[in-house]
């Protein structure tokens, strides 16, 4: 027996909507027979998963609040990831935007600095991530090192740097010695949308990035060329687009909305440099681009769906005491079938007992 | 046992589980598919086998219940990118965020509970060998098993029709696939080998390495298995230096802060990354150009008729 | 009882925690309790002890109590899951790791009726308590043993990160060694994590190597002692006791004990007589807990045991005066006759013998 795949003629605009929608009930069947099999109640977790959070006010802003840097990120490596080029290392481009940004809050902490420091803090952020992205694009450009391994190896070195400064030179000399850097002032702070709330200026931010994202990739060359360089390489080539400088500045680009994404959640959520300050928002970003399939308003739709079942999971231990580990395993299952349903979009399946061709 | 041997010996124990798992990567890309759920696979791996070693009391059928979860996963994986032609990148990281959740359903209730350290297996006469007798004829199983499948899949890739067979797949699936080799059977039985080695060095870490399970107990090693295969330009030999390369260099950053040298020890902790991309940086320095990397990896096959 | 007010300089948070406290003065029927985990129960070390105390509770309050936990809280990310607790009911909320205290804190401001507890930290409100354990305590007897038991004259300690409760740590062992074995020397290593347990083994490996026979650790897995026992050394359990991965070189364990606290604790708010405060409690307060003396000489034995009851009488103090640092001048002593507890707390420096320097 095996599988055989015809590509469809036309694929149909309804097929092509449907399809997540298909994928997220597999999914969550799936997560329902699981429960049942742990003796729990499939409809009560459904409840308390998805219909729950999302009739309730404050977990609406909480999703917010959690989508904002999973969405930033993502959209960014979108561009990276429709050219074919692989960047694993968001988080260290997000942890190095924080690095850089959160230093200009740290010099000028207790200065009457005035309404600059906060607009200069968002561009040293992006400038921090755009440059420590630029690494792995350009040892891929000038020396063809694989960008996978590098942007991967560069997580860890720039955790570790981070950790070494909040744990070093930038602690906070009134905290005890612990690991982390003072409160920033006010002037160094992103603030909230509405007054009081959680919801901070980073939500707009990628708000906008969804959308200059859809016009460049629908409307500009840029676009275009990005296009290209994914689907045919060749093609690209011959219309005189250069690899290198298409590599460059995908990699600048994502790397600094990750960067924007590290300097927004440090200034707007924590408040200060500690040793951790993102829980894997770069790596669950990448699955966040993969479940948008690449698309800037999927993306943003994604990323709600993330952190819906982020939130979820958290009230799933508290109030039906399902184990975390069940959210996680949940997360890969609905991706799995979001790309499998992609797949079924594009192409007929059809399974063959053996012999019937090649 | 000399300071010297001893070191030796503590950097085999932290490169074995890379190499096994790396090896297993290494095939499944030379077919052309780009896996990037080893660590899920390998969460998988060090689980179950511990699950299974305690509940029968047996490594033996320990192990077998770690390959064989590796492969289960590495099952999955393929249904989804030969099955469905999907996304690999997507779906590797799928498969690890899956395996990494799964894994902890499946280790909870074996938390706190210990195994016994497997004896070493010591080939008499050769271990009495001054320096390197101890570090190569007196190892466990697993040793010897990530030596022979380094030396196996060098002459499998090399030397066999198979393996020949394999490579011409990964290199260019549509034109294989014009000459009638098997491509997608080819690349699920190398997927399912990948899994396999993914589990088994899972195995290694919960029955081995610290003879015990616990949550995430594999932190990051299958990623790090994924980069040594791209640094070793997909060649068996230069992954076994790369193992360990990367196994030395963490080894010998604790070595240095003990031997206080006064240097911060995040610094010292970054060394094997930096090494890693050093090295590879030198590496295609002296090439010049791209190395070794399968030409349909990562690229979905689907037969045009 | 448990030493209190660690941190005086605190002062405008500690009067407000003062001034405040009649008003939550009301018996309560039931109690519903939450706790915030850094690290997945079954850690099998920080967060594990932790969920020991949450089960504690509830066999201590048969129908009183319903417990309910949140695992693996990351700690940028933490604010959320504390208010999910507090918007579900519960009446006393407990965040288990330092990175939980800004969020803590701010919630616990959102929410003034709900009584909020948070381990390791300093900042405090009216209905914000703080607690932690002596854990230096417990690693001053095993520095004791240590020294008296090293053949080497080299003891070992694998320790997670440089932060002050470590290096607190690390000065308490040195300090016991030293006091019966003046020739006794130290290494360290830092395996850069709490729960690593292969990273771990192999620091601790890393320290067998380079001649250690004792190895203290303050990572949270038995990776390391496990080390210690497949060469034939010895080693102390940390956080759980650990004699079951290691029964031969296990010499004791300092155990995390938070049930008799959070037993306590949610007494006090069944009574109501909660009251925000801060405890630090050691060996005599139960919080730390030494687990039988094991495969040592009966006068190393006699040793420790007289150690542990004289800390527990108060007549003995790890840190008492004068306690010299690296660069050999005596540090100021701000305790009454010992180092104070905001010294202890804060401890960023090694004391004068340990040769290596503090990673910073």
């Amino acid at each position: 027996m095996r599988f055989e795949l015809t590509p469809r003629a036309t694929v149909s605009p309804v097929a092509r909507t449907l399809a997540p929608v298909a994928a997220f009930v597999t999914a969550f069947l799936i997560a329902g027979f699981v429960i049942w099999l742990m003796g729990r109640s499939p409809i009560a977790a459904f409840d308390v998963y998805v219909l729950q959070p999302l009739s309730d006010p404050w977990s609406l802003q909480e999703l917010l609040v959690k989508a904002t840097p999973l969405a930033l990120i993502a959209i960014g490596l979108s561009y990276c990831f429709r050219a074919n080029l692989w960047n694993i290392g968001a988080e260290g481009q997000y942890v190095m935007g924080a690095v850089l940004g959160g230093w200009l809050a740290l010099r000028t902490h207790g200065t009457d600095a005035g309404f600059w420091v906060l607009p200069l803090m968002l561009l040293l952020g992006i400038v921090g991530g755009a440059l420590y992205g630029l690494i792995p694009a350009f040892l891929k450009t000038r020396f063809n090192v694989n960008e996978i391994l590098t942007s991967l190896m560069l997580v860890y070195v720039a955790q570790l740097t981070l950790d070494y400064l909040v744990r070093g030179p930038w602690r906070d000399p009134q905290g005890f010695n612990f690991p982390q850097s003072v409160t920033f002032d006010p002037a160094a702070t992103l603030p909230p949308i509405v007054e009081a709330g959680r919801v901070h200026y980073g939500f707009v931010f990628a708000v906008i990035a969804v959308l200059v994202t859809a016009v460049v990739l629908g409307r500009t060359l840029f676009g275009y060329r990005l296009k290209l360089t994914g689907d045919a390489p060749r093609a690209a080539r011959f219309a005189g687009f250069s690899s290198k400088v298409t590599a460059l500045s995908v990699f600048a680009i994502s790397g600094g909305l990750a960067g924007l994404a590290g300097i927004s959640e440090v200034s707007g959520q924590i408040g200060q440099l500690q040793p951790s300050i993102s829980p894997g928002y770069g790596f669950t970003a990448i699955t966040v681009a993969f479940l948008g399939r690449l698309h800037p308003v999927g993306i943003l739709i994604a990323a709600l769906v993330v952190a819906l079942t982020f939130i979820g999971g958290e009230s799933a231990q508290i109030l039906l005491k399902l184990p975390l580990d069940l959210t996680q395993a949940f997360q890969g299952i609905l991706l799995l079938c979001v790309l499998a349903a992609d797949a079924l979009v594009s192409y007929r399946i059809r399974l063959v007992a053996r012999g019937g061709g090649k | 046992m000399t300071t010297f041997e001893a070191i030796l010996l503590t950097i085999v124990t932290a490169s074995t589980p890379l190499l096994i798992a790396a090896l297993g990567e290494l095939v499944t890309e030379r077919s052309g598919v780009l896996n990037l759920g080893v660590e899920g696979m390998m969460a998988m791996g060090a689980a179950c086998s511990f699950a299974a070693a305690v509940s029968f009391d047996s490594t033996l059928l320990g192990v077998l219940a770690g390959v064989l979860a590796g492969a289960m996963m590495a099952a999955l994986f393929a249904l989804v990118v030969l099955g469905f032609a999907a996304n690999q990148v997507g779906s590797g990281l799928a498969l690890t965020i899956f395996g990494l959740g799964l894994s902890g359903l499946v280790g909870a209730p074996f938390v706190g509970a210990r195994r016994d350290p497997i004896p070493p297996i010591d080939i008499p006469g050769l271990s009495d060998i001054p320096y390197v007798g101890r570090l190569f004829f007196e190892q466990d199983l697993f040793v010897y098993v990530s030596f022979a499948l380094t030396i196996l899949i060098a002459l499998y890739l090399t030397r066999t029709r198979s393996g020949l067979t394999l490579r011409s797949i990964g290199e260019n699936h549509t034109s294989a696939n014009a000459l009638g080799l098997p491509v997608l059977r080819t690349r699920f039985l190398a997927i399912l080998f990948g899994g396999a080695c993914a589990g088994l060095a899972g195995a290694y870490l919960a029955l081995v390495y610290t003879r015990f399970w616990s949550p995430g107990m594999t932190a990051g090693r299958g990623w790090i298995a994924l980069a040594l295969v791209v640094f070793a330009a997909w060649r068996p030999g230069w992954l076994l230096i790369g193992a360990y390369i990367f196994g030395a260099a963490t080894v010998l950053q604790l070595h240095a802060q003990a031997a206080q040298f006064g240097v911060p020890s995040q610094m010292l902790s970054a060394v094997p990354y930096l090494a890693t991309i050093i090295a590879l940086l030198l590496l295609s320095l002296r090439h010049g150009r791209a190395i070794g990397a399968p030409g349909s990896l990562g690229a979905p096959f689907v037969p045009d008729r | 009882m448990f030493s209190r007010k660690v941190f005086g300089a605190l002062a405008g948070v500690a009067v407000a925690a003062l001034s405040a406290t009649g008003a939550m003065a009301q018996a309560k029927d039931k109690v519903k309790v939450g706790f915030i985990y850094v690290g997945p129960v079954g850690d099998h070390g920080w967060s594990y002890q932790h969920d020991q105390g949450r089960q504690a509770i509830e066999k201590a309050f048969p129908g009183k109590v319903t417990t309910t936990f949140v695992e693996s809280v990351p700690e940028a990310d933490s604010e959320r899951a504390i208010e999910q607790l507090a918007r579900t009911g519960h009446d006393l909320i407990f965040t288990t790791s330092f990175g939980f205290m800004e969020p803590t804190l701010k919630v616990a401001k959102k929410y003034p009726n709900i009584k909020f507890e948070h381990a390791t930290g300093f900042k405090r409100a009216p209905n914000l308590s703080t607690y932690a354990a002596k854990f230096h305590e417990g690693r001053y007897i095993i520095g004791q043993i240590a020294g008296k038991m090293t053949k080497s004259n080299t003891i070992g300690y694998v320790g997670a990160f440089p932060i002050p409760e470590v290096v607190a740590g690390i000065n308490a062992f040195y300090l016991g060694a030293k006091s019966v074995n003046p020739n006794v020397k130290i290494k360290i290593v830092f395996a850069n994590t709490w729960y690593d347990p292969a990273k771990e083994g192999d620091a601790a490996k890393a320290l067998l190597d380079q001649g250690v026979d004792m190895l203290a650790q303050h990572t949270d897995s038995p990776a390391p002692i496990q080390a210690a026992e497949a060469r034939g050394k010895f080693g102390f359990g940390q956080a759980s006791d650990m004699e079951r991965f290691a029964p031969k070189a296990q010499l004791t364990a300092i155990v995390d004990n938070w049930s008799d606290y959070y037993v306590a604790r949610v007494k006090a708010v069944l009574d109501g007589t909660w009251k925000s405060e801060d405890t630090w409690g050691g060996l005599n307060a139960n919080m730390v807990v030494m687990t039988p003396y094991k495969n040592m000489p009966d006068d190393v034995k006699k040793l420790a045991e007289e150690t542990e009851a004289a800390i527990k009488s108060g007549k003995l103090n790890p840190f008492k005066c004068p306690i010299i640092g690296q660069d050999g001048k005596e540090i100021e002593c701000k305790g009454n006759g010992v180092l104070s507890d905001q010294q202890v707390l804060g401890m960023n420096f090694y004391v004068q013998g340990i040769e290596d320097k503090i990673p910073q």
